[in-house]
């Protein structure tokens, strides 16, 4: 039997239910010490003075001074540093380091930081400094709106998002022979190697990254765990033991990344009988104090903001500033949801404008196979705009309700999105990935350093290669990403993972099927010892792509969705409840469908969270509620009933017809819940949509005339 | 202190306001009970206590004299739970799973699915959406997965 398209076994067995899975934090390693980390207290200054108030034996102190090679955080720029020498940018910037072998003595440490304080910028439209600008243009935008007979503007705001992983973040640097090994609760090993190769220099010969359990990424630990390895390895080389960190929540929450807050304003030219004719929008997201990956995140946002949709004349124009608060990252979608959430209530009040049936204007301007998209990548028949509109308001009885609901404090409401599997433009090129598959005395094993954080990498790529190999899925195993026993196939992150990686490992697999000559990988093991195999990416022919201008095919491929949202809002309260969801996705084909589907769900409860209860309170550059008694995330109860679709089309491109589906499905909640309490008659244009938020709305007259009186 | 953890009587030396969650990790070398926030609103530290479902980042040790604790190691690797957990993806990362599961053992056999989610509103997922959840607590009321072609 074929395990593609069957929900088989998980290659975890039963560790994560029966509590044997090891994550980072039930680690421990012979004279392991604890870390911990002092930090900026303020906004932005120059440190005046540093004072060690305590009793300093047992204690391994590191400071800026102690890096051996670059202080920075090696990513896109190197402007982060690893220890704050003299200016502090933002609240939790790392400035000192403290290693103690007992955790209480450790954390009773008292370190005073005096500063000449400087004036904190926190308004992303005053910043003065842009990490990157980005400009998309198609056709002629003053044409386009020539010929419009309506014009609708419009301006949408979201806030930070955070991760909210069940595992903190966490990390154990351990001495070792000729170097240092850091394990790590992390996404992208080869990102941490790089990062500490930089800030190391030549001083350690080796060191090797490992990705143990990881308990959650979202994004997440993405980029950060760079910096946690770092602090971990420069205590580690300092006191010559090992050093474990591991964020308590507060910390987690105060110092690490977020989803980009983002202000998005739409100007759009309609033919009366509603067609798109000119799309100028103007994409602002808060990169935060540094850098870090702002400029690829603005590039997927501003490439999606112009949404599944066929417009001659377009113009995009995005900024990713610098404000002085902690630095904003990876946070799965990547700034395509700011966008299209953006996009999506904008186009409820577009069909508001025209006197339109919502899912007549969507219907009319979804794009199409043969249709370009704003940087002119033509579709194929992997675009199924349409399909998953039509499918999504038959299996949600939207017309029905929509009527069914008027005049009650219920609504409805929708979002067509799609979502760009891979690294952006040229990205999967210059990453140039490569995966291996070995043979071994039982059969094959894949050797990969993306890394499952539960959304099942161990399982889909053993499936993909088990039928493409044609052996039992039971016969191949993977191994735990260990950078140096591993091919750097890239980072998790970016819906890549199956579709990219999976597709080396297919292209493996017929390699080496070849060379087994017959011959299964056991058998072929036992008579001529280990064969290994290794292929690179191959971009899919007749792709073309121009940075500097943004034209070209952005993504390999998209995925499609369509997701309807019910609300009731409490008239007193104000409260939105969501009370259904209905996603239905379009991602090539499900490797796993048990799995897929677990990924439209709980992405769609991230969505969800986001629209309606999320909400970061900064307060003088600070997550003022940075724990999760007053930072609420959907519980059981705030989760309605999700009715999940997935529509197949198999993809070409993609390993056994699939493409990306990881993002996806947290690009349609927010956008859908928002039209829904639109239709329950209130014009927000932000979120999270707070029941505070609703109820200084304005009142729609569409609206039940008592809510809110 | 003497205890019965998992169905065994146990001494344990540790001080009595340390939090159970930690002699459970530090002293019993049980880590299959998770620290997911340390204030009580995750449940990923989730154990039961005289049967109970309790929060043990919360539970001083002192409190667990002559008590009888169970940990997700306690049900021995082989409950028909874990398994469903596993079936139906009810697990995704993994975090928040022992914890959950302690918090549905305390449910009984076939709760509604009313019941499931008061039972579990203390215990968060940020993976799942918690549908997987549910179908893995009532394998009765599992729904298909479905598929369509796209035209």
């Amino acid at each position: 039997m074929s395990a593609v398209g069957h929900s088989v076994p998980r290659k975890e067995g039963l560790g994560k239910a029966t509590g044997t899975a090891r994550y980072i934090d039930d680690l421990s390693f012979p004279g392991m010490l604890h870390g911990r980390t002092i930090r900026s207290t303020i906004a932005r200054g120059r440190i005046s003075g540093v004072t060690l108030g305590f009793d300093q034996s047992g204690f391994t102190v590191v400071d800026h001074r102690d890096i051996p090679g670059k202080n920075c955080i090696a990513l896109i720029e190197h402007d982060q540093p690893c220890l704050a020498a003299d200016e502090v940018r933002h609240v939790a910037e790392p400035i000192l380091l403290l290693a103690h072998e007992n955790r209480e003595t450790l954390l009773a440490a008292k370190v005073e930081i005096a500063y000449e304080r400087a004036e904190p910028l926190y308004d992303p439209e005053h910043s003065p400094q842009v990490f990157k600008r980005i400009l998309i243009e198609k056709g002629n935008l003053d044409r386009g709106f020539a010929r419009a007979d309506v014009i609708v503007e419009g301006s949408y705001a979201t806030g930070h998002q955070e991760h909210i992983y069940i595992e903190t973040n966490g990390v154990i640097a351990v001495p070792e022979d000729g170097g240092l090994a850091l394990y790590g609760s992390l996404q992208c090993p080869f990102y941490v190697l790089k990062a500490l190769k930089v800030l190391l220099g030549d001083s350690v010969s080796q060191v090797r990254v490992v990705q143990t359990e990881t308990g959650g990424g979202f994004g997440g630990k993405e980029e950060y765990p760079s910096m946690i390895a770092a602090h971990a390895c420069l205590l580690a080389l300092k006191a010559r033991r090992p050093v474990k960190i591991i964020y308590d929540r507060v910390e987690d929450m105060l110092a690490t990344t977020k989803r980009h807050p983002s202000l998005v304003r739409h100007r759009t030219g309609l033919t009366r009988d509603g067609r798109l004719v000119a799309m100028d929008i103007d994409v602002l997201m808060d990169g935060g104090a540094y850098c870090t990956l702002s400029p690829v995140v603005l590039s997927r946002g501003v490439i999606h903001a112009a949404g599944p949709y066929r417009c001659a004349n377009t113009r995009i124009l995005g900024r990713t500033v610098m404000t002085n608060t902690p630095p904003n990252g990876a946070f799965r979608g990547f700034g395509a949801p700011q966008t299209q959430f953006a996009m999506e209530v904008h186009m409820e009040r577009v069909a508001e404008a025209l006197g339109m049936d919502p899912v007549r204007l969507r219907a009319k301007n979804a794009l199409r196979p043969g249709d370009t998209t704003s940087t002119g990548q033509v579709l194929g028949d992997d675009c199924s705009a349409a399909a998953v509109l039509r499918a999504a308001v038959k299996r949600s009885g939207f017309t029905r309700k929509r009527a069914r609901y008027k005049g009650t404090n219920k609504g409805i409401g929708l979002a067509l999105f799609y979502h760009g599997a891979g690294f952006t433009g040229g990205g999967e090129v210059a990453l140039a990935s490569r995966a291996a598959l070995e043979t071994t005395e039982s059969g094959v094993r894949i050797l990969v350093a993306n890394t499952e954080i539960g959304q099942g990498t161990r399982t889909m790529l053993a499936q993909i290669v088990a039928d493409a190999l044609c052996v039992p899925y039971e016969s191949v195993e993977v191994a735990q990403p260990d950078t140096s026993v591993v091919p750097d196939s890239g980072p998790t992150v970016a819906s890549r993972t199956c579709m990219v990686v999976g597709g080396i490992l297919e292209r493996c697999a017929l390699s080496m099927l070849v060379k087994l000559d017959g011959a299964s990988p056991a058998e072929h093991h036992a008579r001529h010892g280990a064969l290994r195999v290794e292929e690179g990416y191959h971009a899919p022919a007749g792709r073309s792509w121009d940075d500097t201008t943004y034209r070209g095919d952005a993504y390999a491929t998209f995925a499609w969705g369509c997701d309807v949202a019910e609300i009731e809002v409490d008239p007193v309260t104000h409260e939105a409840r969501a009370l259904k969801l209905t996603a239905v996705q379009e991602f090539g084909r499900a490797i796993h469908p048990a799995m897929a589907r677990g990924q439209i769900e709980g992405g769609s409860a991230q969505g969800l969270g986001w629209a309606l209860l999320e909400h970061v309170v900064m307060r003088d550059g600070a997550m003022a509620n940075a724990q999760l008694t007053n930072y609420v995330i959907p519980t059981t109860l705030d989760t309605p009933p999700m009715d999940v679709v997935m529509l197949e089309n198999p993809y070409g491109g993609g390993p056994f017809g699939a493409k990306g589906l990881g993002e996806l499905p947290i690009d349609g909640p927010a956008p859908a819940v928002v039209n829904a309490i639109r239709n329950a008659g209130f014009d927000v244009r932000a979120i999270p949509a707070t029941p505070e938020a609703i109820l200084r709305s304005e009142r729609l007259a569409r609206g039940p005339a008592q809510a809110g009186a | 202190m003497r205890f019965t953890l998992n169905g065994t009587a146990v001494d344990v030396a540790a001080q009595p306001m340390k939090r159970l969650l930690d002699v459970l990790r530090e002293e019993c070398a049980l880590t299959g009970t998770k620290e997911g926030c340390g204030e009580g609103e995750c449940g990923a530290c989730t154990v039961l206590l005289d049967g109970a479902p309790v929060v043990s980042c919360l539970v001083p040790f002192a409190q667990v004299e002559d008590a009888a604790v169970t940990t997700i190691e306690g049900l021995g690797g082989d409950h028909p739970l874990q398994h469903a957990f596993m079936r139906e993806v009810g697990a995704q990362c993994g975090i928040c799973t022992p914890g959950m599961i302690m918090a549905a053992l305390a449910l009984g056999p076939s709760p509604t699915l009313a019941q499931v989610r008061v039972a579990l509103a203390g215990n968060l997922c940020r993976c799942t959406g918690y549908e997987a959840i549910y179908r893995a607590i009532r394998p009765s009321a599992i729904g298909s997965s479905e598929r369509i072609e796209a035209t």
